[in-house]
């Protein structure tokens, strides 16, 4: 029965993705984002009160968990009437992403955790979490680059249709990665505090996750500005996708 | 007749008659107050005054005096339920020169609450009221700028966010300059320096914005110190030009040039971090947003229909009302009457004879009743009314 808040949760979501598209119905879309959130957050309790262990193992699991991070985020940086424009880049984009962690399994209760270690269930959430924070920030440095590129074109509805300041798009950017960047560090030690206990080597997944820290941690290290820290933020998601995608499944 | 306008406004009368026949507030209340139950609305696009219950004749006397001839070839007038739809239209800014600006419903808050209305121009006024609030809450019809200065500070907005604390450096102290600098400094944004070929013209609006006056040879030092730069000079030359502005690591740099001849190197486009609106960018922005105030006009006229069926539902519950009492009233005169005719009675007797007559009464009258006020709701109330009088022969006196 508890699966059954995926439905809810789906609507919610479902719903904010259509409502940010017209101004009218942008409250709408926030209360479809909180609802659905919510209701996302009750099918996660339900699933870790019924396995014992890390209950987001899974490809699809950690999936459900990265969306519920993603529009956490959004919900504390971006969710706001104003900023309407931010909401329809980000909800389809999570809505779509946990119908595929749906089909993939990953909104099911009661399943088999392959991690009870808690050392684990630590590294694998944080990273997790890193990584959806990573997403909204690439969803805001691409709102940024769009938002530059209408101002230089000098675009004609650029006060018709609004997007958050430059400026404010490039500092909730930084922010999300100074939020982001520790969680990821903390994911990381603590997985090559396992590898040296393990004597393992390390493995593809392992160092693309580096590399994005290296990408973000140069990003709040150089503090770039415009353009630049955009296009970072961005090659820094390559590797999250890479990391997320490409490499699902070869870590454990 | 117990609602009338008399009026003339920017559709019909040319700005020179508008000047003479517009009012501040205390005269427009001391005029209304003249009229009787009336309230003025003057602001320099319309005079128009509302009257309850009141010939708008010697308004209209009263507006040709003030504008020195007549007034009947450009004066409107209107009666009920037309007169109401155009204030609500007016406060909803859908009458205005630029749709949906804002100044007009403060105008006529002002005017209601200055004025003493009676009980029709009260509901009327407060309608029209509550309907420019909500347009301005449920349409985007005030949101986005209507003319070239506002555009260009909310253009600023969309580089900075909030302007609280941007420096802006105005070179030039014309008018227009003036005024876009006044639109920036409105929303926040200091107006650090001010550059003209004048030193007398820089010092007076460098004094108005508490800012520091230059002669336009500093205008290239100061770019570095700057976050927006507001030019609009008549110079025959480029005055800024991409040599000189500094590399911007940090903070973008916004260029505002509504100068004819450009004041801005058009290549300053090219740098990174720079932003230039001129005035020909400027003005397709402010067409592009008032081509959207259009679209939202057409949802606010929405609301003005709404509120006309409310208004209208209003008018015909005032023609009910009297006439249900007036029924009542010939009911229980007949009743008093036929009673008066029975012979000495002892009281309780009395008392039940009484009772039963009235529950009677009432009874008959519950269905006509309810009927009449559904009538009202539907829009018959005025049909109904004339029936239940004509078959009942009660007094026409509503």
């Amino acid at each position: 029965m508890a699966e059954l808040l995926f439905w809810p949760a789906l609507l919610g979501y479902g719903e904010a993705a259509f409502a940010y598209a017209s101004p009218r119905y942008t409250r709408l879309g926030t209360w479809g984002v909180r609802l659905g959130w919510l209701a996302q957050t009750g099918l996660l309790g339900v699933q870790a009160a019924r396995v014992d262990g890390f209950p987001w193992s899974s490809w699809a699991g950690s999936l459900n968990l990265f969306v519920w991070f993603v529009v956490g985020a959004y919900l504390i940086w971006g969710c706001q009437q104003r900023y309407r424009l931010l909401g329809l880049a980000v909800m389809p984009v999570a809505a779509l992403l946990f119908v595929v962690a749906r089909i993939g399994g990953g909104t099911a209760a009661g399943q088999r955790s392959n991690y009870s270690n808690l050392f684990l269930v630590v590294h694998v959430g944080f990273v997790i979490a890193a990584f959806a924070g990573f997403t909204l920030a690439a969803a805001l440095a691409t709102l940024y680059l769009v938002e530059e590129r209408r101002l230089k074109r000098r675009a004609t509805d650029i006060l018709r249709l609004k997007l958050p300041s430059l400026v404010v798009l490039e500092r909730v950017t930084f922010r999300t990665i100074a939020v982001s960047l520790p969680l990821l560090t903390v994911g990381l030690v603590s997985g090559i505090v396992r590898l040296r206990e393990d004597h393992g080597g390390v493995d593809a997944l392992m160092a693309v996750t580096i590399l994005t820290w290296l990408v973000y941690a140069v990003i709040l290290g150089i503090r770039p500005a415009g353009r630049n820290a955009a296009y970072l933020a961005l090659l820094g998601f390559g590797f999250v996708i890479v990391a997320r995608i490409v490499l699902a499944g070869t870590h454990f | 007749m117990r609602l009338s306008l008399v009026g003339i406004s920017h559709h019909v009368a040319p700005v020179e008659l508008r000047e003479r026949v517009s009012l501040p507030l205390e005269a427009a209340t001391a005029l209304a107050t003249r009229l009787g139950d009336a309230v003025c609305i003057s602001t320099c696009n319309r005079t128009e005054v509302y009257l309850a219950g009141e010939d708008e004749t010697r308004a209209l006397a009263s507006l040709e005096e003030l504008a020195g001839e007549p007034l009947r070839s450009v004066a409107y007038r209107m009666h009920d339920e037309a007169a109401a739809v155009h204030l609500f239209r007016v406060s909803a800014g859908l009458d205005s020169l630029v749709p949906g600006e804002s100044e007009i419903l403060g105008q006529v808050r002002a005017a209601f609450d200055a004025a003493s209305p009676g009980p029709i121009l009260d509901r009327v006024f407060r309608q029209a009221l509550q309907l420019g609030k909500r347009v301005r809450t449920e349409t985007a019809i005030g949101e986005s700028p209507a003319s070239v200065p506002s555009a260009a500070a909310a253009l600023a907005e969309q580089v900075f966010g909030d302007l609280k604390g941007r420096r802006v450096l105005l070179v030039g102290a014309g008018r227009i300059g003036e005024l876009a600098a006044g639109s920036l400094s409105a929303r926040g944004a200091t107006i650090a320096y001010v550059a003209n070929r004048s030193a007398e013209a820089a010092g007076r609006v460098a004094e108005r914005f508490g800012a520091t006056a230059l002669p336009l040879e500093e205008v290239a030092a100061k770019l570095a110190e700057v976050d927006v730069v507001l030019t609009s000079t008549s110079a025959p030359g480029l005055l800024v030009r991409a040599a000189d502005v500094p590399s911007r690591r940090r903070q973008p740099l916004f260029f505002i040039d509504i100068a004819v001849p450009r004041d801005v190197d058009p290549d300053i486009q090219r740098l990174d971090g720079c932003y230039l609106y001129d005035i020909d960018d400027l003005e397709a922005v402010v067409a592009e947003t008032l081509a959207g105030r259009r679209v939202e006009a057409a949802r606010a006229e929405k609301l003005v229909v709404e509120e006309a069926e409310r208004y209208r539902e209003w008018q015909s519950s005032l023609d009910v009302v009297p006439a249900i009492a007036a029924l009542r009233s010939h009911a229980e005169a007949i009743r008093a009457h036929e009673l008066a005719k029975l012979p000495e009675l002892p009281e309780d007797q009395r008392q039940v004879i009484e009772l039963v007559t009235s529950q009677m009464l009432n009874k008959l009258l519950h269905l006509p009743t309810i009927r009449m006020k559904q009538a009202s709701s539907d829009g018959d109330g005025i049909e109904v009314v004339r029936t239940v009088r004509h078959l009942f022969g009660l007094e026409e006196k509503p």
